[in-house]
């Protein structure tokens, strides 16, 4: 079997070029897209973004330029674009890399975000515990403004931007957009009720564009090599690469970047080598909120689509790999802890429902629950998917629920027989 | 007005566009449940038992939240959304404790309602107690968190209506909670004890701290020579504890009822509500032509004093010296009366029956002992009395009205009006007019100071004198309106501030679930009371002239000073310290 190639385009400069330094950015070909963006309309641009098929990388898909759309139009006294690196799904350090190894490539992102926005100023919302990404930023940003390419006027434009760098406080829930925004305006971090949208009133009550590390990162390739270039590239529907990171029982504990047409097989035999301390159990994949996998299902392809119509989610891009060693419903009643600690408490389902499906997991795990039990934990992520008020409610069951679809033999083994 | 057409469970409903699910569906007699929404509060969508089905949505959506769409198709009551609400009711219940019959809010809870209405007879999930200290160490508002059900509406009122905000959120999740900062009592923080936290909360985790026993002990001990007094925002809201409108229930039959609980006397705040019109009218003209402290605000609300110590501390000297007329009261009921009445003030317990929770605080203010003893003994709220009433059985729709006791039951409109938001005002008006012009007022109804308009403002020409006026209701508003004076862009003489909602009809200790709505129709009910009285001017009412034959001798003068003024403290923020305590 002939396994997929690693493709770079978020990480081309990864160990290529000394961070702190803009010259070498420079010289790998930084800030020639920011040069042809401050020559193109606002309209063309995200034209050229449609044409790439670019969609969000942070987990939920949607086209990036049709979020653009929405908030270019608007007359408005202010405008932002937010940065979201509040990167908090366990498994997952994609966007710390770009941080860390390319700041400048995220900066000059979003400065394009800016300009074709119309956002005069900036956030990068990096989670609390990064706090090396958040330093790498900060200097690159000094770096940006002493070479002119931040502030006032950029390279003659006429165009103004100002850039921050916001640390996060320790917050799973933060890393919901409309979380980060109540966050950044001192607020306790709690998700927003939609409508309306970000777009419209976001961030103190400004229109906002909230965008992923990843999904910037890769717009300055993009007006540089054009939409049809980046189209073309793995899956039709959500084209493009992904950085997948790859943790649990896996041979590599590696990150790789691969065309969005990669099987999950590739990415856990191929590039991570295989499973370690066993045999191939499960996959979850997308972070804690993602789905847990069995075998079966590896010839799916990585892209979002794909990822959703096999009953799983792309995610974040973290691949989890669990071996046939391990008790798969004690790490699934891990998983369900995490979302005890990380539920906001701000809506019902979410709050409740999160501590009830642990509590069954360590029923299911010490013997003790019944079918009965096992038709209310169902029952209860069924309500938590379609009423929780955030993607966080709404996904914190999916670990319990595709581990019950997926893995029901085992649910079943424990299940105390006479209920 | 654009309008949007939708089907709502097969009925068609045409609403102006922008109008929630919730509301549309009222329109078509569909009653969709809710916790978190309160009328006049902003959208919090986080309770999710009001979701519904919109057709072509994967997502259940909050009908209270969710604007109706052109050509929307909603339903609100099929198996998914069915199992959402009675999923949401049963988590909730399920983290809420199981005392119904012992809670203050027995069959007057939203969550119990819903309970009942949704008939919730077993529940999947496991009953858990969390076994959180009660909040006890206010003396007006307790708490028990553990009949929180986080829907944020204390927040909300506390911090945006009062701007206060004593209340925020604590710890993530499951144990997430609602206290004052790092999990303080109210008592220990810069809570003004307004109350309005109470008339938020749809559960029983926030109420009075009640008293009422110990009244019953009071009137039960042969030694003990019990009055009362009774504020003008009472009768008003009592009515409702009854099953009455606003305003239904005739004072008499209130006046009956206490007689029969047992009171020995039963007398007015009203008389000394007049009485705060005299001295505080006096001193307002005594600043203006002195030169004194301009704006002078009212003191009556002790809401608003201890806002205004917390908050506004270099506004203190602004604060009339009067006393509230229920410290007027207390503190001439122990000397004035008992002198009259020949008996050991030592020997008098003294009721104040108040709209108000922060009425609780300011009796026992170390400063609230002019007569020797502790003024005013004990302070219940409408809700209490309503409790006293039923405890007894008294049938008081039905019972035969009587008259108050004299000399201190005798009061004006101007006392009567003292219970809306404006009503201060326009009573210190009706005299202060008078008094200065020496002539009659052709038309006594200042209506530009009524209404629930957060800030009102009038000139008055007093004879050439032209005397800015402005009334704030709720500390917010008030907030505005110092924030205004301190900046320089505005001037007045004279300013009442309410702390709560619409006055005192609004007040913290009226009965459960007070709404904005309630408040309007209490406040016609007060100014349909002033206008069917006789006597509507405060310096006309003949107990108060011989109070001051007798007893006072002259307004502002020594016993005055020694009785009815008083003094302000400066309070810090929160946390505050232990000396301050």
């Amino acid at each position: 079997m002939s396994l997929a190639k690693e493709q770079r385009i978020v990480l081309n400069n990864y160990d290529k070029i000394n961070p702190a330094s803009i010259d070498e950015y420079i010289a790998q070909g930084g800030y020639q897209a920011l040069k042809k963006a401050l020559t193109m309309s606002s309209a063309a641009i995200i034209d050229e973004l449609k044409a790439s098929g670019l969609r969000g990388r942070g987990g939920a898909g949607f086209p990036t330029w049709l979020k653009w759309s929405f908030t270019a139009p608007i007359e408005a006294d202010q405008k932002y674009i937010v940065c979201n690196a509040d990167e908090g799904e366990p498994g997952t350090y994609k966007d710390r890399l770009i941080m860390d190894k390319d700041p400048y490539r995220l900066i000059e992102a979003l400065t394009i975000a800016g300009y074709t926005l119309g956002a005069t100023k900036g956030y990068i919302y990096v989670r609390g515990e990064y706090p090396q990404s958040q330093q790498s930023l900060n200097t690159a940003i000094t770096g940006t403004k002493a070479a002119g390419m931040m502030g006032k006027n950029i390279l003659g434009s006429g165009f103004d931007f100002d850039l921050e760098v916001f640390s996060g406080a320790f917050a799973f829930v933060c890393g919901e957009e409309t979380a980060i925004i109540e966050s950044i305006e001192g607020k306790r971090g709690e998700p927003r009720i939609r409508p309306p949208y970000p777009g419209t009133v976001g961030l103190w009550g400004k229109p906002t564009v909230i965008n992923n590390v990843e999904t910037l990162a890769n717009i300055p390739a993009i007006l540089n090599n054009g939409g049809k270039w980046f189209a073309s590239i793995g899956a039709v529907k959500y084209p493009g690469t992904k950085i997948m990171t790859l943790s649990g029982d896996v041979v590599n504990k590696t990150f790789v970047e691969v065309p969005t047409d990669t099987t999950l097989y590739d990415i856990i035999y191929g590039f991570g080598g295989g499973v370690t301390g066993g045999d191939f159990l499960a996959v979850q994949v997308g972070g804690n909120s993602g789905g847990v996998l069995p075998e079966s299902l590896l010839n799916t392809p990585i892209d979002f689509d794909s990822m959703m119509a096999a009953g799983g989610s792309l995610g974040t891009g973290a691949v989890f790999v669990i071996n046939d060693k391990r008790d798969l419903l004690d790490v699934v009643k891990n998983m369900a802890h995490f979302f005890t600690e990380e539920s906001c408490g701000k809506c019902t389902p979410c709050r409740e429902g999160c501590q009830r499906l642990y509590d069954f997991m360590v029923k299911v795990c010490d013997g003790k629950a019944t079918v009965k039990d096992l038709k209310i934990a169902n029952g209860l992520a069924r309500v938590m998917n379609k009423s929780a008020l955030c993607g966080l409610g709404q996904a914190a069951p999916t670990p319990v629920q595709t581990a019950i679809k997926f893995f029901g033999n085992k649910f079943e083994e424990k299940l105390l027989q006479n209920s | 007005m654009e309008t949007v057409t939708a089907v709502i469970d097969g009925c068609k409903v045409e609403v102006a566009k922008g109008t929630t699910i919730l509301d549309a569906a009222k329109t078509v007699g569909i009653k969709i449940p809710t916790l978190c929404y309160h009328p006049d509060q902003s959208i919090k969508a986080n309770c999710r038992i009001c979701v519904v089905e919109v057709e072509g949505v994967q997502l259940l959506q909050a009908a209270c939240a969710t604007a109706v769409g052109k050509d929307m198709v909603i339903k609100t009551n099929t198996m998914a959304v069915r199992e959402a609400r009675k999923t949401v009711l049963e988590l909730i219940l399920a983290h809420h404790p199981q005392d119904c019959l012992q809670c203050i809010r027995n069959q007057n809870c939203e969550l119990q309602t819903l309970a009942h209405e949704y008939n919730v007879r077993e529940n999947r999930f496991e009953h858990i107690d969390e076994n959180l200290l009660l909040d006890l160490t206010s003396p007006g508002v307790h708490r028990d968190p553990n009949k929180c059900i986080k829907c944020g509406r204390c927040i909300e009122v506390c911090e945006r209506v009062q701007t206060a905000a004593v209340y925020s959120k604590y710890n993530r999740g499951f144990k997430v909670g609602v206290a004052p900062v790092l999990n303080l009592g109210l008592g220990e923080v810069a809570c003004i004890n307004c109350g309005q936290c109470v008339h938020a909360c749809p559960v029983g985790a926030i109420y009075e701290n009640d008293q009422h026993e110990q009244v019953w002990d009071a009137i039960c001990d042969p030694k003990k020579h019990v009055v009362c007094q009774m504020a003008p925002a009472i009768r008003v809201a009592l009515a409702e504890e009854f099953g009455l409108n606003a305003g239904e229930l005739e004072m008499g039959k209130i006046v009956a009822a206490l007689r029969q609980i047992g009171f020995d006397k039963v007398f007015h705040t009203n008389f000394t509500a007049d009485l705060t019109i005299i001295e505080e009218g006096n001193e307002l003209l005594h600043r203006i032509n002195n030169g004194g402290k301009l704006p002078m605000i009212t003191s009556c609300s002790p809401g608003w004093i201890k806002y205004c110590e917390h908050f506004y501390p270099d506004f203190l000297d602004n604060l009339s010296t009067c006393k509230s007329p229920q410290q007027m009261f207390g503190a001439l009921v122990k000397t004035y009366y008992a002198e009259k009445a020949s008996i050991d003030p030592a020997d008098i317990y003294s009721v104040s029956f108040m709209p108000c929770t922060a009425k609780k605080f300011e009796c026992i203010r170390p400063e609230m002992n002019s007569s020797g003893y502790q003024d005013v003994d004990v302070v219940l709220t409408t809700r209490e009395l309503a409790r006293m009433i039923r405890e007894a059985g008294i049938d008081i729709v039905n019972i035969a009205p009587e008259d108050f006791d004299a000399p201190m039951g005798m009061y004006t409109g101007a006392a009567v009006i003292f219970g809306a938001t404006g009503g201060v005002m326009e009573a210190a008006l009706r005299t202060v007019y008078e008094v200065v012009t020496g002539k009659t007022l052709q038309d006594i109804n200042f209506t530009a100071v009524r209404g629930m308009e957060g800030i009102k403002e009038a000139t008055v020409d007093l004879d050439g004198l032209e005397v800015k006026v402005a009334v704030a209701h709720t500390t917010g508003n008030a907030r505005k309106l110092l924030d205004a004076i301190r900046a320089g862009e505005k001037f007045y003489h004279f300013i009442e501030v309410m702390a709560c909602p619409g006055g005192c009809i609004g007040g913290g200790g009226q009965p459960y679930g007070t709404t904005n709505e309630i408040r309007q129709k209490r406040i016609d009910a007060i100014y349909d009371e002033d206008a069917g009285l006789p006597i509507r001017k405060s310096h006309e009412n003949p107990a108060i002239t011989q109070l001051y034959e007798e007893f006072l001798k002259e307004p502002l003068g020594h016993k005055s000073h020694e009785l009815l003024h008083t003094h302000y403290t400066k309070r810090s923020l929160y946390p505050f310290s232990k000396e301050e305590k």
